[in-house]
């Protein structure tokens, strides 16, 4: 918006107030936990400033669950979901971009399918699925629903088609082939495309919770989300400051992520909304 | 076929064959299961017809379900809509501040939803949590807010709230920093008041960021339920209980698959109208292009 319409006077301070308590209050829940999970349980609703640091609470937690193997299991699996997304993603926008062959609108049309109806609410056949495959409780059954994405190869088609064609002739007139001018010419002017969505993918599988819940039953494919449920409804007692030490945990590499390069994800998320 | 179509077929054949089997596939799966029986064993389910759906008219706890989750729908929608645009009115403007605010707004959208239900989870604990010190320091009483039926549903739509109004902050303020400012510019030149301007200049030209970030929201509201199950297990009695959640009791906790696919029906079905909805609002959204 221009400067031309900023709040002047009363009003501007007014509404710098009421925006300050808003950031206020949307930070609360969390600077409360940061607190809670820093300090000895006995200060865990008891706000005052001489209470002492600790992190014995991080040490305890993780400790009381295999919370390296869960770790591991979410990078393994964030990454090989990414990897894929980007392959096939990119192969499909390509096409759709670039190509014109039978049956290609009504195929975009099916691909679109998958932005209104996601993976998320076809548990029950895909647990089926990956039952009749024989991948129950493994780290491919996670991820393999959401390897094909729909908003990954939507994104980069929009992106690829705002690629000149000339570009695109030269590469071929030099006798470069359909898969070596894919590589050569789009997909490096994309690259800020990637990066968005990479940045979303990975948030989104971080977080993803009820499908890899149905899914494993097991300490060797359990992501760290899941992990967490299952450490933080177990029978460890309700010591909220060791459980709050585990979510601040297991958000912790999205979270530092993000406070260092927020304005990076921000943009990122911006340009992934663009539609 | 020429050879760029075989090429383009080639290209695509992967991802459309993962999407076959894991979207299309179970949506025709989940129509044709909620008419046959829960499997017994290794035997083929028996054709059942319409009784799986004759079993979810008789069954309150999906009505209880449906009807939480439309509750919730209308509760978080409407205000995380509304809080989004003030947040990235504020956030885009020369405010003091505001990259703090911007940080401030959008870390609940990195959080996964489990973390930011087990805080949530501790901040509504009886006794011990903050809103009970809050409560009970201001003199009210004490008050059991997730296992009171009345207070339980709407603490949900609180945290559902704080989880996705940063996140279509962000939707907002791609299309507020795409407004040329010569319209501002002109406006000022006509003499246009400011809340003349936000209200027929800008938020016209919002209308179909709106319409793409309701139609995000209404399917959110359906999808998610990772809180549910962390929080409150659709409990006190049925009060959270949302239709996804009641899917994964049913196909889970019961394993009544044959039920299950006849809910998520109902549950596709609600997203087949948002998608629906979305392209008859479409023509408007050209106009404003």
């Amino acid at each position: 918006m221009s400067r031309l319409y900023e709040p002047t006077g009363f009003s501007r301070a007014l509404e710098t107030g009421a925006a300050w308590l808003l950031g206020f209050l949307w930070i609360l829940p969390l600077a409360y936990a940061v607190w809670t999970a820093f300090h000895p349980s006995e200060y865990s609703a008891k706000f005052v400033l001489t209470a002492p640091l600790t992190l014995e609470n991080f040490v305890r937690a993780w400790d009381a669950a295999p919370f390296a193997r869960y770790f591991a299991n979410s990078f393994a699996l964030v990454t090989m979901v990414l990897a894929a997304q980007l392959v096939l993603g990119t192969l499909a926008a390509y096409a759709f971009a670039r190509f014109e062959f039978p049956g290609k609108d009504i195929a975009f049309i099916l691909v679109l399918v998958q932005l209104m109806i996601m993976p998320d609410v076809l548990i029950v056949e895909n647990y089926r699925t990956m039952s009749r495959l024989g991948l129950l409780d493994s780290i491919p059954a996670i991820g393999l629903p959401y390897v094909a994405s729909a908003f990954g190869i939507f994104l980069l088609r929009q992106t690829f088609k705002t690629v000149p064609r000339e570009l695109d002739e030269a590469a071929r007139v030099e006798g470069a082939g359909p898969v070596a001018i894919l590589l050569k010419v789009y997909v490096p002017l994309a690259k800020p495309v990637y990066l968005a969505y990479g940045l979303v993918s990975v948030s989104y599988h971080w977080n993803n919770f009820l499908w890899p819940l149905i899914v494993t039953n097991s300490v060797t494919s359990r992501p760290v989300t899941v992990g967490l449920q299952v450490f933080s409804s177990g029978d460890q007692g309700i010591d909220w400051s060791i459980i709050t030490a585990a979510t601040l945990m297991t958000s912790g590499p999205l979270l530092v992520g993000f406070l260092l390069f927020q304005r990076q994800f921000v943009q990122s998320f911006m340009r992934a909304g663009i539609r | 076929m020429n050879r760029p179509a075989i090429t383009g077929w080639l290209l695509v054949l992967p991802a459309a064959a993962l999407l076959a089997l894991f979207t299309h596939w179970p949506i025709v799966g989940t129509v044709w299961d909620s008419f046959h029986a829960t499997p017994k064993g290794a035997n083929p389910a028996p054709f059942v017809g319409l009784e799986n759906y004759q079993v979810m008219i008789a069954d309150e706890v999906f009505w209880k379900s449906l009807w939480n989750n439309l509750w919730f729908a209308l509760g978080t929608i409407p205000i995380s809509i509304a809080l989004a645009l003030v947040m990235a009115l504020w956030v885009n403007s020369a405010m003091r501040g505001r990259t703090w605010l911007r940080v401030a707004f959008f870390t609940p959208t990195v959080l996964p939803m489990i973390a930011v239900a087990n805080i949530w989870l501790f901040f509504y604990t009886p006794q011990y949590g903050l809103l009970e010190k809050l409560t009970t320091g201001l003199g009210f009483g004490t008050h059991n807010w997730l296992g009171t039926e009345s207070t339980a549903l709407a603490c949900m739509i609180v945290v559902a709230i704080w989880k996705e109004a940063g996140f279509f902050m962000i939707f907002y303020l791609a299309a507020l920093q795409s407004i040329p400012p010569s319209l501002a510019e002109a406006a000022a030149l006509e003499g246009a008041p400011r809340g003349y301007y936000l209200r027929r200049i800008v938020l016209p030209l919002l209308m179909p960021t709106t319409l793409f970030v309701l139609v995000n929201a209404v399917i959110n509201s359906f999808r998610l339920v990772d809180h549910i199950v962390v929080m409150t297990r659709g409990g006190p009695n049925n009060a959270t209980s949302l239709l996804l959640f009641h899917v994964y009791q049913v196909g889970f906790s019961f394993w009544d698959t044959g039920y299950a696919a006849a809910l998520t029906v109902v549950l596709l079905a609600i997203l087949a109208l948002a998608a629906i909805g979305q392209f008859v609002f479409l023509d408007r959204k050209v106009h404003y292009q």
